[in-house]
């Protein structure tokens, strides 16, 4: 009854700016043509976004994979390093160390975290300096469409 | 109101008028900003997004938020990958030698007022 429908899978490449924000792009264009609820799909756009700029601009290369249940979307980003030093710190709004290149292309605004955070229902970041970072986040569909 | 005669009140110049439907787009507001973070949270579909920003990853940002055009300020112009990645996505890329702050006044004027004053 509470089967999962569909997955997506991107690679992100890191450094990769010319298609940076390509795999979100694509993610809500199917989520949309599944018929995924309007605000939905807004809140996995925000979220995923976010994950790939961070995993293009920070890391040595990820995945991000969504997950379309009857109840509610799963996302999942994971890089292969460096992993966060002070996450705490990182999570802060307006914090960044994207370097002067990068803020004079309007990244670094230090808003990714708190912009998935706010568009998540649930919201867990693992990381692991030497090792990687691993978000996940749950947004939930409404609750007509609980019953698959 | 529609796109077109949003150009033609304001003056603004198209890159890429060879996008289909151009002129048809409806749009319903703007949003003033050069902090991606900022425009994937704030701005709404249907919105022309005014920035001074002119890189590839604005077309991600305007096709992810479904914004109606982008609109870039102070006579800054994109380079010619741009306006082909925006015209193969179907984002509308406009021009103007106005200041964001001119651009936005005039924007928020014809949208509330219809007209540009
Ligand atoms: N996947 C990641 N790997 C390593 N560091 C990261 C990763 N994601 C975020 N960070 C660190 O957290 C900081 C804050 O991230 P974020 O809130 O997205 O703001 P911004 O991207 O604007 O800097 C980044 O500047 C970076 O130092
Ligand atoms: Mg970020």
């Amino acid at each position: 009854m509470w089967e999962e429908k569909f997955r997506l899978v991107y690679r992100v490449k890191p450094m990769d700016l010319a298609s940076a924000g390509s795999a979100s792009s694509q993610i809500k264009v199917e989520l949309q043509r599944n018929g995924i609820e309007e605000d939905v799909v807004r809140k996995v756009g925000i979220i995923c976004f976010e994950a790939e700029m961070n995993m293009i601009l920070y890391s040595t290369g990820g995945k991000l994979k969504v997950e379309v249940w009857p109840d509610r979307i799963e996302i999942l980003a994971e890089d292969d390093g460096p992993g966060i030093e002070d996450l705490q710190k990182a999570m802060e709004p307006g914090y960044s160390t994207a370097p002067p290149w990068a803020q004079d292309y309007g990244f670094g605004a230090g808003m990714g975290f708190p912009n998935m955070k706010q568009n998540s229902d649930v919201f867990d970041v693992e990381t692991k300096p030497g090792e990687g970072t691993r978000i996940h986040s749950v947004v939930y569909r409404s609750k007509d469409n609980e019953t698959p | 109101m529609k796109l077109h005669n949003i150009v033609e009140a304001i003056g603004l110049k198209v890159f890429n008028p060879g996008v289909p439907n151009y002129g048809n787009i409806e749009i319903s507001g703007g949003y003033a900003s050069d902090l991606l973070s900022d425009v994937i949270a704030g701005l709404s579909k249907g919105d022309i997004w005014i920035t001074i920003q002119r890189h590839l990853n604005i077309i991600a940002v305007a096709k992810l938020k479904d914004a109606g055009a982008i609109l870039i300020a102070k006579g800054l112009e994109p380079d010619k990958n741009v306006i082909e990645k925006a015209t193969e996505e179907g984002v509308i890329l406009l021009g103007t030698n106005l200041t964001t702050f001119e651009a936005a006044g005039k924007l928020y004027n014809l949208l509330k007022y219809g007209e540009v004053r």
